[in-house]
């Protein structure tokens, strides 16, 4: 059987909204993070699936994914640090402790 | 294509040459050469800013990936020129005890996110604006969370960095399938694959949502509030000022040139964001008691003004937009640099505590003042010729009743801008906040902006100067 592009897509499609549905229902702050991740990496899938089947003459869609996955490390790292700093401050990472800024 | 293609990123150029020069002074200077950090990477930054002052022709380097147009450098320059305000208002909190550790980092952070804004204004390509996009926003982030002891800054920065991440996959979704509809990324061969087919019009949503939380648009401005109140208030000034404008020119600048035939799509989504960003903001500000969260939703306001410049989608709204990000920078600026160093030292922030501030302090109650009459858009100061010209912008493409609704705004933002002047000139207090001694950075700071709300306005060459760069859809 032949895999074509619409597959690719629905995985990716799947990713992105279960990314969504995570980042906003998750209550610790790294399944936030990991969420997010779902989201940068449904889109790398589309960027190589599309470049693949739609244009293979190109290589722009790779170069895309490479550039993406990279950011999306500095992202993480940068978060992380981030989290940390949290959970020294309320040694905790649960997002209802985030509280001390609100109307 | 030799390596002679770098030579055209003057910009960008001499700032990573300023950002290594300090990075190797602050690896390796002895420690009592370090006392003169600030006032050395203070003239660094002045001379770049002056080396870069004057725009260049339009450039095209790396195969269209890089186009320098005369309208971004404008842009750069009023970024490099508000930068510089900023750093000097820093130096009360980056100077003090606590802070003297991981000083040297701050500023090399703070160069290399006003770097990714170069990149972001000049890109040629959505991969260019994408690593624009995040070499500014990433490092924001770290300065959210600069205070390290305090609670505040660590969530403000937490939740900075998750939401923004967030803003920039939904960003990146829209451009995937940007890229599988059309099948290039340049911005040069964007326009004619764009024909506002339904999956196009998805991936538009969904990558303009990005670029909205970006600005902090309603419904996309949850955060604002939050994270401006945490972070320290010279990071604060950045974000509301610097990050802003290069966003909201960013917007129209794509929305021009690539998203074209769209036009009228996306100016139905700016009428009704517009209308949700002024009015819901200004309801929000009247009830805030602390400064740097009120300045936050004045802020959100604002950023509706401007959009007002890019719904517009002509010439004229682009230099009203580019001419309306100068006054709010000097005016908000001032603004802050008073809460910064009355904040720095007193801690005092509420609007309570600065009643009676006109009799201990008359000098930065007026500066305050002038900054509040220029966001307010009281004539003849600099405010009111911005907003005339973002209304004369708008009302020219026949927006007549979104202008009306956002006149209907400015009186009431009207109302809670002199608030904060009743509190300082009128209300009494038994012991108002002490004679608070400002040092030599930051009084010229302030005299800057000052001179700025009051001069601006009244010298219509930068207007025209501006004018002769800009371009429509």
């Amino acid at each position: 059987m032949e895999i074509t592009m619409e597959y690719y897509l629905i995985i990716s499609t799947i990713m992105f909204f279960a990314g969504i549905y995570g980042f906003i229902t998750r209550r610790n702050m790294l399944a936030v993070l990991i969420s997010i991740e779902l989201i940068l990496n449904s889109v790398d899938i589309n960027f190589v699936a599309f470049n693949r089947f739609l244009y293979p003459e190109q290589m722009e869609g790779f170069f895309f994914t490479l550039f993406a996955i990279g950011i999306s490390a500095c992202e993480t790292a940068v978060a992380i640090a981030i989290i940390i700093n949290v959970y020294r401050n309320v040694r905790n990472i649960q997002v209802k402790n985030l509280n001390k800024l609100q109307d | 294509m030799g390596y002679s293609n770098f030579l055209f990123l003057k910009e960008e150029l001499s700032l990573i040459a300023m950002i290594i020069i300090l990075l190797v002074y602050d690896l390796f200077g002895s420690k009592k050469s370090l006392n003169y950090f600030h006032p050395v990477a203070c003239i660094l930054f002045l001379a770049h800013t002056l080396f870069n002052f004057f725009p260049t022709g339009s450039i095209e380097a790396f195969g269209g990936m890089y186009i320098d147009s005369p309208i971004g450098d404008v842009v750069k320059t009023i970024l490099n020129v508000g930068t510089l305000l900023i750093l000097m208002q820093t130096s009360n909190w980056i100077n003090s005890e606590n802070m003297l550790i991981r000083r040297g980092e701050f500023y090399i952070i703070l160069f290399t996110s006003l770097l990714g804004m170069y990149f972001m204004i000049s890109a040629g390509n959505f991969l260019l604006f994408f690593i624009g996009i995040e070499t500014a926003s990433i490092p924001m982030a770290l300065l959210s969370a600069y205070d390290k002891y305090k609670h505040e800054s660590a969530e403000a920065g937490a939740k900075y960095i998750l939401t923004a991440t967030f803003a920039s996959g939904l960003s990146l979704y829209g451009i995937s399938l940007i890229y599988g509809t059309v099948g290039t990324l340049y911005f040069a061969d964007l326009p004619a694959g764009i024909d506002g087919s339904p999956l196009q019009l998805m991936a538009f949503g969904f990558f303009v949502v990005g670029l909205f939380f970006k600005i902090s648009l309603v419904p996309f401005h949850q955060w604002t509030a939050d994270v401006y109140q945490g972070a320290p208030t010279s990071v604060t000034a950045y974000f509301s000022v610097i990050s802003k404008g290069a966003g909201a020119f960013v917007l129209m600048n794509i929305l021009c040139k690539i998203f074209s035939n769209l036009v009228t799509e996306w100016q139905s989504v700016l009428y009704v964001i517009i209308i949700a960003t002024i009015t819901i903001a200004n309801l929000f500000a009247i009830r805030q008691h602390n400064l740097k969260r009120f300045l936050a939703y004045s802020s959100i306001s604002q950023a509706g003004y401007i959009m007002l410049g890019v719904i517009s989608g002509s010439a004229m709204g682009m230099t009203s937009l580019v001419y309306y990000i100068l006054v709010y920078m000097v005016s908000n600026l001032a603004a802050f640099g008073v809460i910064g160093i009355i904040e720095q030292r007193t801690g005092k922030l509420t609007v309570n505590d600065y009643n009676g501030l006109y009799t201990t302090n008359p000098r930065l109650s007026f500066v305050m003042m002038l900054a509040l009459f220029s966001l307010a858009g009281i004539p003849p100061f600099a405010g009111f010729f911005s907003k005339f010209f973002i209304f004369a912008a708008a009302a020219q493409q026949g927006f007549y009743v979104l202008v009306f609704i956002a006149l209907l705004n400015t009186i009431i933002s009207l109302y809670y801008y002199l608030l904060i002047v009743k509190a300082m000139f009128i209300n009494k207090n038994d012991n108002p906040i002490e004679p608070v001694k400002s040092d030599i950075y930051t009084r010229i700071s302030l005299i800057v902006c000052s001179a700025g709300i009051i001069t601006i306005g009244l010298i219509s060459a930068i207007y025209e100067n501006i004018e002769v760069f800009s371009f429509g859809v």
